[in-house]
């Protein structure tokens, strides 16, 4: 990092990038105060601030939470995005340490199928890949963590490869000649070694499956709701839809990320930077 | 070693195999497989050989329509993406005051879902719009727009955060090389920072590619489409073909395969471009 230096026309920069920040931030300014709106004054003037007439208080979020069920979806969402990361950090990192130790055939053909599938888009798999979930009663909030691990190996896979490759083979060999199983070898040796790794993949995917619409609609959405499709839910016809409840749960789903980034932000940027750095 | 950890193969690779078959492998072939047959269910396949294919483009013009509107959105937002991210990134690698705070801000867009956003946008849009009596859905110009400011929104932050590491990452005295030079700002810009940062334009234009030619869940909240699926981008376009009609499955899964072969040819022709780029420096 470079020390703060004395720039000439520093703070004119930095006026406009406080402008800027303000239009960044104004989009979520405005549902907020929308929220506080009756459902039949916020498509009319979006832009005015709740008055005596128009305020409604707490109403659209007692509504919205009530009719999409929010309290349940934000459980779901939760239970599926931590456990799915748990399980894509545990196993494909023992997988790539596998893949990159062993080199044989089958071990590089793997590795290739696991790349390949990092470029085929969702579309082209969410037909017949929600048809063999149902077949195989995955279509419920345990079996959706085995689809989540199977659709994001490739990236994870691939970012952890990449790390391995750095590791000097003298450690694991020490390892092995002190009398460690492979399992000990990877648990207590390899495991922490690759603790930044883990990290980015971690932040990578649960960015990935806490927003993901698509694949739970197709696979659990007719009996359990995550949030986004809770959100998605309040768009019945349109025009008919109630503004108010739509107000309100986008400011809820936002709430927790917003925590979630303000608390672990450095690890998310550092995250998505070494995971960017992929090639 | 090697000899020891093969014996512990299944361990080390059944769980994420098994999941890649089911999630992944299975699914893909057998995709494959379907894009050849006309099926509402899987069980009741009937082999048409290419006739999916000829319909996706003959059935009706909605196929073509998101091509060509998802290549113009592509274009449009990966150069508007890259410059303004870049630029920010310049700005904030400055030392200026409240730099972290502005990163912050930047960035948390980028942490919103796509449903959530293109609700947000929708807002905002349709407010905007009110003066002139109208809303996104009269204008398939509007809804491209709006389609455009919400990626920016969205990825600039992404973007600029990638730039920041590659301008970060510059040896210093390069720049201050072309300095006693006398190479003009502009000069050491144009000369030293962008080819020495080529390995970030490389990332970020893969990125900003292949989401903006991928993206669905912005898409489907801001305009699901409307006015008349003038809207509709590739991946909703494929969505409403599969959901929308009974007996067209096997064209949305026709649909699917051009799309994956589509994200492919350009994934590969846009890392071989750019890397040759990174070569030659």
């Amino acid at each position: 990092m470079k020390k703060p230096v004395k720039q000439k026309n520093g703070w004119l920069i930095s006026l406009f990038l406080g402008a800027l920040s303000l239009v960044f931030l104004f989009p979520i300014f405005l549902v907020l105060i929308n929220s506080f709106k009756g459902q039949f004054y916020i498509s009319d003037a979006p832009f005015s601030l709740p008055n005596a007439q128009t305020f409604s208080g707490l109403d659209n979020y007692k509504n919205g939470v009530e009719k999409v069920g929010f309290i349940s979806a934000f459980g779901y969402s939760l239970f599926i995005t931590v456990c799915s990361v748990a399980a894509i950090v545990l196993f494909t990192s023992m997988t790539a340490w596998y893949l990159m130790r062993v080199k044989t055939r089958g071990s590089s053909a793997l590795y290739y199928l696991f790349v390949f599938s990092m470029i085929v888009p969702f579309q082209m798999v969410m037909f017949t890949m929600s048809k063999i979930a149902n077949l195989l009663r995955l279509d419920n909030p345990l079996g959706i963590i085995l689809l989540y691990l199977g659709f994001g190996a490739g990236l994870s896979v691939f970012l952890y490869s990449g790390f391995i490759k750095s590791i000097p083979l003298e450690i694991e060999e020490a390892a092995a000649i002190d009398g460690c199983h492979p399992l000990q070898i990877f648990f207590l040796v390899v495991f922490p070694i690759l603790k930044p790794t883990s990290v980015t993949v971690a932040i990578l995917n649960a960015m990935w499956i806490w927003n993901d619409y698509l694949l739970p609609y197709l696979v659990i959405g007719s009996r359990y709701r995550t949030i986004p499709i809770a959100v998605q839910y309040l768009q019945g016809g349109y025009g008919s839809r109630d503004m108010g409840a739509l107000m309100a749960m986008l400011i809820l789903a936002i709430v927790p990320i917003v925590i979630f980034y303000l608390t672990c932000q450095k690890y998310i940027i550092k995250g998505v930077m070494s995971g960017a750095v992929k090639g | 070693m090697q000899k020891s950890l093969q014996k512990y193969a299944a361990v080390f690779l059944f769980p994420t195999g098994i999941c890649f078959l089911i999630a992944f492998l299975v699914p893909f072939v057998f995709g494959l497989y379907l894009s050849f047959t006309q099926f509402t269910t899987v069980s009741n396949t009937r082999w048409v050989g290419l006739d999916n294919y000829l319909r996706a483009f003959t059935d009706n013009g909605d196929f073509l329509n998101a091509l060509w509107f998802t290549a113009a959105f592509t274009v449009v937002s990966v150069l508007t993406v890259n410059l303004l991210a870049f630029s920010l990134a310049l700005l904030l690698t400055r030392g200026i005051r409240g730099t972290n705070l502005f990163r912050t801000v930047f960035f948390m867009p980028n942490l919103i879902g796509g449903i959530v956003l293109g609700y947000i946008w929708q807002l905002m849009i349709n407010g905007l719009l009110l003066g002139a009596g109208v809303d996104i859905t009269y204008d398939p110009r509007y809804g491209f727009w709006g389609l455009v400011v919400l990626m920016n929104w969205q990825m600039i932050g992404y973007m600029m955060i990638i730039y920041i590491a590659g301008l970060q990452s510059l040896p210093g005295d390069v720049l201050e090389a072309a300095q006693i030079d006398g190479a003009s700002p502009w000069q050491k810009l144009w000369h030293v920072t962008v080819p020495m940062i080529m390995p970030s334009v490389t990332i970020c234009t893969f990125l900003t590619l292949t989401n903006s030619f991928k993206l669905f869940d912005q898409n489907f909240a801001l305009t699901a489409g409307a006015p008349m699926k003038k809207t509709a981008m590739l991946a909703l376009d494929i969505y409403n073909t599969f959901y929308g009609r009974i007996g067209d499955e096997g064209v949305g899964q026709a649909k699917a395969v051009l799309f994956f072969l589509l994200v492919a040819a350009i994934a590969f022709f846009q890392l071989w471009l750019t890397r040759k780029r990174e070569v030659e420096q």
